[in-house]
């Protein structure tokens, strides 16, 4: 199986438990203004590489994974547009190698088809965690922040929860755009209707990835959004940690 | 049985020298965390003071306080010195004074005059006269015995760093056995075995015993010194405080009898630790007198000074002296040698705050207790001054009583000393093949004359073949003049006291090197991989590339490329050993550049990865600066592939992480960086430098040194103080991968 691949991370530590080995996968249906990977959106881009090939490459570094309990992460661009690789990757990790794996996404392209829900309970079985990012709770501000409404993936998440799939809640901390006192709290409380939550992270804004928007020749809309203070960060895990 | 040795359980080290078989029959495991250690004394900080406004002078005044201009260095040539005589825990300097730097001309007349007057002194003319007209040095013989092609391959810098203008050092004296035995009992022993050496006087014989009778004068001097500073160190060490005293005087003997490049001090802390245990366990001693003497003891280590040229300065930049301490590992038993001395070495680095000396180095397994573990990961975030290296690897060789001559070369204690012999520069041999062993720089014929290649784009295997040839030739040339050069320092600069802390039969390693292993790797690839056209010059030398396509590049764990580097190592190993060796020593290669990468780089021409002339070259084993683009442990498992059975000398390895990208807080960067080292050393990766921190903060100290006086940086199997690296290199440690996140 095939996948398009925009670029591995060898040495993941935020994206998981452990040690990560990271496959950024290319292509992403939303376009938060916010992202620092735009360089991922386009679903024509990067590279393609098979399962096998990334199979081998993971091998290499199981002292890593295995000695710190990690495993694998595939990020992206949106993972879930490429499911039918992702069960292949997450079942030969399974079954050849014996290891944790995780999905970081946003589930912007999730719809309840028949047909996807099929592979995503087929997915679910080779799948140790899921790292969801919600992005903003209120759906007109979220259709504003990242161009798609946001009720499919709260309806993801209560799958998540129904299928106990375990999750890490990430919330990116933009000020003035995702760090109202209502929306967290609102969010809070949609968190607290799920049972399958075990971590909740808040991810500051940071300006890292904006020269990529540079080269891609895009303007970036949030030049005069500054990154949040430790107080208003804090706060905020504060408000979400609540909903635990 | 010896009264100074009271408490200790006997076996063969009663009878015989054997300080490993004292260590494993003594020792106190220690599986507990750092919570027992204790902060500085008042004593200790006001010595630190003192030592830290010396520095600063010491800076101020261009790097160099003081010189002996007049006194020639030997083991008995000053008086005492003190920092504070009523302080001091351990005594004793290389000269009257603390910064007051030797006089050392057995090397070479020469260099000893430059180093004086590159700092604005001047060796007194008496001294020049004597080592010109009467004492002749190690210098002299080796040029006296050079052919021309050996005088060329230097000055073109094929080969290059050699120790033929300064001592060679990497020789450990085993500075315990003073300690545990006294050095009388040490004296008879040599004495014995002089008796006992054949009567059919052969040149070897003949050597052997002029050696012998040289190192027992040496132990006498050993003895005389001491003396000078009120110690009486003929007997055993009795108490904690003696074994710390003895143990530095017979080290502070080894550094002024020679200036040598690395003046390790072995394996000291767990064999240390067995009389503190002792003397805790009689309630003579608290847990703060004991630290108070492992920071007194370390802090005498920091403050080893040799004078040295600019020459030698642009090639090991930033004053090292590689007091390497090697530190934990396994036992062949399976219990792990860390004490809680093991930890009190490190703590160091808190009580003193970071140091590029001594260079402490970790003997790493995955079965080192896990609290020990973490608080060495710790320790290396907060300070950037441990090395590691892969005890699992190294112990199969060398057993469990081997320590680290400079940066990565493993020896048994007291029973193998290597002959140095610095590195050839591979990426430059490359080139020579290309132009048919003509310098692409000096546009002289180097090599054998061969015709160069004449092909519009270059062919794998043609290069290839060429190469090997190169490669022959350069074996070759290598071997017989580092057997030049250490036949001459065994006769005019023998470092009597070093040898006299050794079994009298020992292994000898000739310890050859290379320089730009991944230059070479990359350039191959883009040979085979893309398209390379030589652009040459009205001479036909190919004095430049142009690459057309992507190539796979050493860094990023794919076998395309890194088994081209394997297979060099292997190639170039296997060449070396064809060549017979001065005494019959044992053919080893090291991976390790230091920093003089930086100054290789500035004598080859371009080279076909796109590498410009005059670039560093990679340090160590390392990937090209930036081209490992997979991230870290892409990186590692490439090193990871190199053969250590191959290079047994050592493959350093350099990493720089940026706090963040190893991990969230504190407690996850603990354990991913132990989690790394254990991955690392289970792929049988040989040698990792590890820092920890931001090029900002290395940016911000070039513009303020001031503010950073004591931030420490890993280079390539050492550390050193970053603001007193030249600016160029201040530069290269910058551009270096800082594995960060995306």
């Amino acid at each position: 199986m095939i996948g398009r691949i925009h670029s591995i991370e060898s040495f993941g530590t935020v994206d998981g438990p452990g040690i990560r080995y990271v496959i950024f996968t290319q292509g992403c249906l939303l376009r938060c203004q916010f992202c620092h990977n735009p360089d991922t959106w386009n679903t024509k881009a990067g590279k393609e590489m098979s399962t096998d090939e990334l199979i081998e490459d993971i091998r290499s570094y199981l002292p890593y994974l295995e000695s710190s309990n990690g495993g694998v992460t595939v990020s992206g661009g949106e993972p879930l547009l490429q499911i039918d690789f992702l069960i292949d990757l997450f079942t030969k990790c399974k079954n050849e190698l014996g290891i944790h794996t995780a999905i970081d996404s946003s589930a912007g392209c999730f719809t309840n088809t028949p047909h996807f829900m099929e592979k995503l309970e087929r997915l679910f079985k080779v799948t140790d965690l899921i790292l969801l990012d919600l992005k903003q709770i209120d759906n007109e501000k979220h259709k504003k922040l990242t161009g798609l409404p946001n009720q499919h993936i709260l309806e993801f998440a209560r799958i998540l929860s129904n299928h106990q799939v375990p999750v890490w809640i990430r919330h990116v901390l933009v000020p003035g755009l995702t760090d109202s006192t209502e929306d967290l709290e609102r969010l809070a409380a949609f968190i607290r209707t799920l049972k399958n939550v075990q971590k909740i992270e808040v991810l500051p804004y940071h300006k890292l990835g904006v020269y990529k928007w540079e080269n891609l020749g895009l303007e970036y809309p949030l030049e005069h959004t500054e990154p949040p203070s430790e107080e208003v960060v804090n706060r905020a895990i504060e408000i979400l940690n609540a909903a635990r | 049985m010896v009264i100074a040795w009271d408490g200790f359980k006997k076996g063969r080290w009663t009878e015989e020298v054997n300080v490993r078989d004292f260590i494993q029959k003594n020792y106190t495991p220690y599986t507990g965390d750092d919570q027992f250690l204790v902060g500085p004394t008042e004593a200790t900080t006001t010595l630190w003071q003192q030592i830290l406004e010396l520095s600063k002078k010491e800076r101020e005044n261009g790097g160099v306080l003081d010189m002996d201009t007049k006194i020639v260095s030997t083991i008995t040539s000053h008086g005492p010195g003190y920092l504070n005589k009523d302080m001091e825990k351990v005594v004793g300097f290389q000269t009257d004074q603390p910064f007051k730097r030797s006089l050392q001309p057995f090397g070479g007349i020469r260099m000893a005059m430059d180093a004086a007057k590159s700092y604005g002194f001047e060796v007194e003319d008496e001294v020049q006269h004597i080592f010109t007209a009467y004492r002749k040095t190690h210098n002299q013989g080796v040029f006296d015995a050079y052919t021309a092609e050996m005088r060329s391959a230097r000055h073109v810098g094929i080969i290059t760093g050699l120790p033929d203008a300064y001592g060679r050092g990497r020789i450990i004296g085993d500075y315990r056995r003073v300690a545990l035995y006294g050095v009388d009992f040490l004296m008879k022993e040599k004495q014995k075995d002089f008796q006992n050496t054949s009567n059919i006087m052969t040149d070897d014989i003949i050597q052997l015993r002029e050696e012998m009778s040289e190192q027992y004068r040496a132990l006498k001097e050993l003895k005389e010194m001491a003396q000078s500073y009120g110690f009486d160190i003929s007997q055993p060490a009795t108490n904690t405080i003696e074994a710390f005293q003895w143990l530095y005087f017979a080290y502070l003997a080894a550094i002024k009898q020679q200036n040598g490049a690395a003046m390790s001090l072995g394996r000291v802390s767990t064999f240390l630790d067995i009389y503190i245990e002792r003397d805790l366990k009689n309630g003579v001693m608290t847990e703060e007198e004991v630290q108070e003497i492992v920071d007194h003891f370390v802090m005498k280590l920091r403050l080893v000074k040799f004078a040295r040229t600019p020459e030698y300065n642009d090639l090991y930049s930033g004053d090292p002296t590689w007091v390497t301490e090697a530190i934990a590992g396994m036992g062949n038993d399976g219990r792990a040698l860390v004490t809680k001395s093991s930890f009190r070495f490190l703590h160091t680095l808190s009580n003193l705050g970071p140091s590029p000396e001594p260079n402490l180095t970790v003997l790493w397994s995955s079965r080192l207790p896990e609290n020990f573990k973490k608080y060495c990961a710790k320790m290396s975030i907060e300070t950037s001054s441990i090395q590691y290296e892969n005890d699992e690897i190294m112990r199969p060789e060398y057993g469990d009583d081997y320590g680290i001559a400079c940066c990565v070369s493993a020896m048994r204690i007291g029973k193998q000393m290597q002959f140095f012999g610095a590195r050839a520069n591979l990426a430059k041999a490359l080139l020579y093949a290309i132009n048919g062993n003509v310098d692409e720089q000096h546009k002289i014929q180097v090599g054998p004359v061969i015709a160069p290649i004449t092909s519009e784009i270059l062919d794998y295997d043609e290069v290839m073949a060429r190469f090997e040839h190169t490669m022959d030739w350069l074996a070759g040339l290598y071997i017989n003049t580092l057997n030049i050069i250490h036949y001459m320092h065994d006769k005019y600069s023998y470092e009597s006291i070093e040898m006299a802390l050794h079994d009298t039969q020992i292994i000898r390693t000739m310890a050859t090197g290379i320089a730009g292993l991944s230059a070479v790797a990359d350039s191959l690839s883009a040979i085979k991989y893309a398209k390379v056209k030589p652009i040459r010059d009205e001479n036909g030398i190919a004095v430049d590339f142009e690459v057309e396509g992507d190539f796979p590049k050493y860094g990023n764990n794919d076998d395309r490329v890194d088994s081209i580097a394997v297979h060099l190592v292997k190639s170039f190993m296997t060449k070396l050993r064809k060549h017979k060796t001065y005494r019959n020593s044992i053919h080893t290669m090291s991976i390790l550049t230091i920093t003089s990468n930086v100054v290789y780089g500035k004598k080859t021409g371009n080279t076909p990865d796109g590498r410009r002339a005059g670039e560093p070259l990679a340090p160590g084993a390392n990937p090209m600066h930036g081209r490992d683009t997979k991230g870290a442990l892409a990186s590692l498992s490439t090193v990871a592939k190199i053969p250590y059975d191959y290079a047994l000398d050592g493959i350093s390895n350099t990493f720089s992480i940026v706090p963040k990208a190893l991990g969230k807080d504190l407690e996850a960067q603990v354990s991913n960086l132990v989690s790394m080292l254990d991955g690392y050393t289970t792929q049988t990766g040989h040698h990792l430098n590890v820092n920890v921190l931001n090029r900002e903060t290395l940016l911000d100290a070039m513009e303020h040194p001031e503010e950073y006086p004591q931030l420490t940086i890993r280079v390539s199997g050492y550390a050193v103080n970053f603001i007193k690296l030249t600016r160029e290199q201040q530069i290269d440690v910058i551009n270096r991968t800082f594995h960060g996140s995306m």
